[in-house]
Formats: C-alpha cells, structure tokens, sequence
C-alpha cells in the first residue's frame, strides 16, 4: 500500500536574535499510511510541535526548514507553493494547534470559524455549509452544541475551545490529520468520546493522524505505531501494543516509569517520590558526537560517548537507536 | 440534594486540622448573563452552590467534566471574577466583601496558574523579566539575589539557564507552562491554584513538578487547590478530591473513598474512562 504521507530526513531549526541557529528537528523520517494512527511521544521541547507545523509548513518566522521532504500525494509539501499549500490545508491535512488560544480568532462566534473553514474549501450553498457546521457541532458536544457555537472563544472553557480547535479540522473531511495535544484538557470521560469520534472517521473515510501526546496511556488501543522523539531525532518505533507494553530505548523506558500508578500498588505510592529523568535535554548540554540521551542514560556504555547510534531493526516494524541492540 | 463536606472528618495526612481553615467557600454561584441581539438573554449557571473547605497545607485536588465549571472556580478564588453569591473566606477574610485595600494585599498570597499559560505570559518580556517580576513587586531582595531567585527557580522546574534571553513565544508548549509555574511559585504564595497545570508536560517532567509541589509543601507549609483531569494525579498530590458537574460539587473525599467507593455516576464515569496502560517494567537499573 502507499503512504499518503512520506517524511524525509526532515530537519529544522530555529534561529535566535543573535541569527544563530539551533536544531530542534534532526532528521526526522518515517512513512504514515492510510487509515494510519502514528502516537507521537517525547519530552517536552523534543521537537514534536515542530514536527507538527514543519509539515504543513506554518512554522514561525523564525524557524527555518534546512532539509528534508514531505511527500503528499506525489507531491513535496515543502517545495509546493503558497496556492497549492492553501488547498491542501484544512482541506486534505489538517492541523490542531497545541495551544487554543492562540488559534482561535478572539471575536469570532466559535460556529463562525467553523463555517469559515468549510467556505474556504468548498463551495456548497449557505444552507448546506450551515447544516455541515451543525452536523460537526452535535458531534462533538452532544450535549449543548447550540449555545457552544453561538458562544465567543473566551466564553468557553479550555475543553470546549479546544473541541472547537478539532471541529475545524475535521470539518472538511481530511485525509490526514495533524493533532498536536489534542486532548490535553479534556478530562477522561470527554478523551475517550473524543478517541471514539476520531476512530469513526477513520473507519468510514480512511483518515490517517499523527496524535501526538504526553499521555502514552492514551495511545493503548487507539494508535496503530508509537514515534518516539528526544532531542530531535526519533530514538524509538514500533508497533503501539509492543513500545507500549515493552518498550525498548532507555528513554521510553524511563519516561514510563514516571507514571504514577492508580489502581496498582496503591497505599504504597503517596509518600514515595516519582521517579524522574534527571538533567536535561536543552541542546546545548547535549555531547557533541555521542548519542544524545547518555548524559542522562541509565544504562549507558562506553561506546554510547564515541559516536551516535544509528536505528537498528529489533523485528521488521520495531526501530530503536541504541548500541544496546547493535550487534 | 444537601452534599456533606467531608474534609472535616478525615484525618489530615500533611497539614493540621487544628489550625483554622486557609480558604472557606460557602454557596459559591455564578453566572453568566448573556445579551442576545434576538429573543431573551440566556444565563449559564457556571457554578450553581459550590462549597468545601481547604486547611493550610493540604491540597484538594478538583476534577470533573470538560465544562463543569472548574476554571470558572479558580477565577473566582483569585478575585479575576466576582462570584453572584456566595463567600469565600481566606485566612477568615471574605474576599468577596472585602474592600478593595485589602482584597489588593490579600490578593498576592493566592495565585493561579491559567490552564492556557500561553494567554498570561507577556510576549514581549523575556523570561528572566517574567520571573524577576514577582520578586521586584516583594521589594525585599537586591537585584542579585533576585536573578540567583530566578534561576534557582528555573532549574527546579527542569529550564535550561540558556533561555532566560527568550521570550516565552520562543519556548515549547511545555518549556512556557513550566515558566508559569515558576512564575507563581516566585511570589510564594499562600494558596497556589493549578488549573491544569501539569497536563502539557510529559511524564517525567510531570513528576518532577509533582515532586517539586510536595516538597515546597512540606517545607514551606503551601496550600493546593489543584484542578486536573488526571485522576492518577490526584491521587498522589491530593488529600482529597472534589468531583464536578455542571457547576456542583457533587463529590468529595479522600482519594481513596473516591477510587474505592465512588457514589456519584460522574465520578464512576471518570474512573470507567480512565485509560490503562499494562505497566511490565521493572524500576530502571541504576
Ligand atoms: N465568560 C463566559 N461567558 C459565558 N459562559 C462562560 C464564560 N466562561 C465560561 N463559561 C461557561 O461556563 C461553563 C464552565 O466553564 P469552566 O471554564 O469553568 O469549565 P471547566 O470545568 O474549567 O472546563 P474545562 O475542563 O473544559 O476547562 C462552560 O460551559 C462555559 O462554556
Ligand atoms: N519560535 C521558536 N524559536 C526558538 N526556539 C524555539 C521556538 N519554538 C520552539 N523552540 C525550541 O525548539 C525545541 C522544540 O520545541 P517544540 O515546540 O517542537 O517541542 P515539543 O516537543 O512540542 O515540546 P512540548 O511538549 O513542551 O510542547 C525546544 O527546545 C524549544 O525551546
Ligand atoms: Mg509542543
Ligand atoms: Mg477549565
């Protein structure tokens, strides 16, 4: 089967003040499928928000894409121009902003921005586009979607203005859909009506996403492959049900272990510290020439200060990049 | 349907229950009228009768459905809007009723961190003068010290020194949540209100700053009213849990009667949609 999105060797940085650059994205590739969910995890500042506007290329103005392709339809996102670009936002791939409030227009009705969306990729009479507009309302707030979509953005809570932020992008009926922390505020009733509209549409019309998370629990059932990003670059790839359950690279396995546990050993944790990663991952702290996760490595070797490792094939769809696996 | 508070009965684990209550919210209401262009005005009643009771040096945690009224509660605590009924009594003052000269002395000793951080921090400030705010307003520290403050601070939220330069639209989703959180925490206040403070930070980072919250609890006494949709986490920050809906309180109780015995169809909601994750690692070899 084809992908319908390719990445590759993907790099980007972000230049300061000063004009100096520094690398947020590495050479980051892999391929999404159709129908596809793709879990993205990793620490904060890995580089997965820039992933995510590096694809539809809306970074900000002071980030810079120095290499790298994202195939679409035969066709290089990164290459293409603004017009084609346009067409292809919102209506083909689509992309949920980590923050709400940025991306919201403050004096807009929330149904507005929503029909708004739907004008500017179609055309279909006033009638149709405001029967589309309610049709995406009721689906994600069964219970008052009137009152939500006559309402402004500051007259919503941080849940239903980030509902808003998917019903734009569902709207249209995308093929790909780009979700960067998209239920971050939602509470685990609201998750999980919002995982199962997610899933609806990609049975009835093969949308594919890249969800990226901080809650890999989340991703347990729902996401087809786990990406897992540090420091720019991806360190892990498998399998959801295989990463998550037996994960392989020091860094996810640590970055588990800080969950604190509800049901299991109960009784026991409230007075015990959560395990942490100690240090950082800021970019300048990070060794020149070795493999970027060792300063903080658990079970780091010598040969991890040499030279960076590469990914190696634990099985035919599981990648990790750690010497541990090299042979 | 009368809803017994029952922090009163339950033996504090961390703060005293001697001392006199930090925070007393009785019959708390508000809502919002709004003007429309055609037919009558609609009301939403965002909090309809909310009340507990928070004793210094503990934290209740607050969980509930999206829209339930959580945010609308941690405005009203940190005076960012006016309640239609109710008191709110802290350290024994009702700042509702309150002049406006004391309510602006009292007004520092509760913060809030916003559920959308990106909204409260200024763009055009970096983030060392974000920091060094709060601590030129306590007027009590020279400007060396205040910067030594600052980066203390930064280190314990887990920000690399490099981005003191910044400003925050420079800095990951999490990196400026981490700085809001540094922020509040500079001005030591009494009663810091989290709303949804952790949920954009990874775990590992999540339970730095959890671990961090514990620690500045114990030491210097603070008071959490923490607002999540992470169960698990408020499990192991909260003394006790309020679960709401549709602007009630419609639960309250240790973590344990919460998990164990939930009595409210919201509360065995949430727990039936907390998602699982088989957890078969053994602790990191050192
Ligand atoms: N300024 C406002 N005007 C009118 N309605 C409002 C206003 N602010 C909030 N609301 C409504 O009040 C209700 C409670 O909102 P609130 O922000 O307190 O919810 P919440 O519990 O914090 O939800 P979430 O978990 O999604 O953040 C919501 O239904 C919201 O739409
Ligand atoms: N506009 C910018 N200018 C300069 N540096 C930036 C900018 N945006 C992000 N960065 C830096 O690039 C790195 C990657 O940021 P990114 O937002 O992609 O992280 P993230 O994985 O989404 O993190 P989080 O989970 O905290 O949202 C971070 O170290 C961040 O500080
Ligand atoms: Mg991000
Ligand atoms: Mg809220």
């Amino acid at each position: 089967m084809a992908s319908v999105l390719e990445i590759q060797n993907l790099q980007v940085s972000y230049r300061s003040r000063e004009g100096i650059l520094s690398s947020a994205l590495a050479g980051v590739s892999f391929d999404l499928m159709p129908g596809e969910i793709i879990g993205v995890l990793g620490e904060s500042g890995s580089g997965k928000s820039t992933l995510a506007v590096s694809l539809v290329r809306l970074l900000p103005r002071n980030g810079e894409i120095i290499r790298g392709a994202v195939h679409f339809e035969g066709q290089d996102l990164l290459r293409a121009t603004p017009d084609e670009l346009q067409q292809i936002r919102g209506r083909c791939i689509s992309l949920i902003f980590q923050e709400p409030s940025l991306a919201l227009h403050p004096t807009l009705r929330a149904g507005e921005q929503v029909r708004q969306v739907l004008a500017a990729h179609s055309a279909p009479g006033k009638s149709a586009l405001n029967e589309r507009t309610r049709q995406v309302f009721a689906q994600l707030f069964p219970e008052d979607a009137d009152r939500i979509s006559r309402s402004y953005p500051h007259q919503l809570s941080g849940g239903q203005r980030q509902r808003v932020l998917i019903a734009q992008a569902i709207a249209c009926g995308p093929s790909v859909v780009i979700a960067d922390e998209p239920t971050a505020s939602l509470d685990s009733a609201t998750q999980m009506e919002l995982l199962a509209v997610f899933r609806t549409l990609r049975e009835r019309m093969g949308l594919a996403m890249i969800f990226i998370t901080h809650n890999p629990a989340l991703l347990s059932g729902f996401a087809d492959r786990v990406l897992v990003l540090y420091g720019g670059q991806v360190v892990e790839c498998g399998p959801a049900a295989t990463v998550l359950a037996s994960p392989r690279h020091p860094y996810t396995k640590a970055l588990f272990q800080s969950i604190p546990a509800i049901f299991e050993e109960r009784g026991s944790g409230r007075k015990t510290k959560l395990p942490v990663i100690l240090g950082d991952s800021a970019r300048s702290s990070l060794p020149r020439g070795g493999c970027p996760f060792e300063p903080r490595c658990t079970e780091r070797m010598s040969v991890c200060r040499e030279r960076e490792p590469s990914l190696v094939n634990l099985s035919a769809s599981h990648e990790v990049s750690c010497f541990k696996y090299e042979s | 349907m009368r809803f017994r508070v029952s922090s009163m009965k339950v033996e504090a684990s961390a703060g005293s229950q001697n001392m006199p209550p930090l925070l007393k919210v009785e019959n708390l209401v508000k809502c919002y009228a709004r003007r429309s262009l055609v037919g009558r005005g609609e009301e939403l009643l965002a909090l309809n009768g909310v009340s507990f009771t928070v004793f210094p040096g503990t934290t209740l945690a607050v969980v509930g459905e999206s829209g339930s009224g959580k945010s609308t509660l941690a405005s009203c605590l940190a005076c960012l809007e006016s309640p239609t009924a109710g008191n709110i009594w802290f350290e024994g003052k009702d700042i509702v009723k309150v002049e406006e000269r004391v309510r602006r002395q009292l007004r520092p000793q509760i913060q809030l961190i916003f559920q959308d951080p990106a909204s409260s921090l200024n763009p055009r400030w970096s983030v060392l003068e974000i920091l060094l705010e709060p601590l030129i307003l306590r007027r009590k520290f020279t400007r060396e010290e205040m910067k030594q403050c600052a980066s203390s601070l930064l280190e314990r939220v887990g920000l690399s020194p490099d981005f003191v330069e910044r400003p925050p639209t420079e800095l990951s989703g999490g990196q400026r949540q981490r700085l809001a959180i540094a922020r509040a925490l500079a001005l030591q206040p009494k009663l810091l209100i989290l709303d949804e403070a952790l949920s954009a930070l990874d775990c590992s980072v999540q339970a730095q700053i959890a671990n961090l919250l514990r620690e500045l609890q114990s030491s210097l006494g603070m008071t959490y009213l923490f607002i999540t949709h992470d169960l698990a986490m408020a499990v192991y920050l909260a003394d006790e849990i309020a679960v709401m809906s549709r602007g009630r309180i419609v639960e309250l109780g240790s973590a344990e009667q919460i998990l164990d015995q939930p009595q409210h169809e919201t509360t065995r909601q949430l727990l039936r949609a907390l998602p699982r994750m088989t957890r078969a690692l053994p602790a990191p070899e050192q």
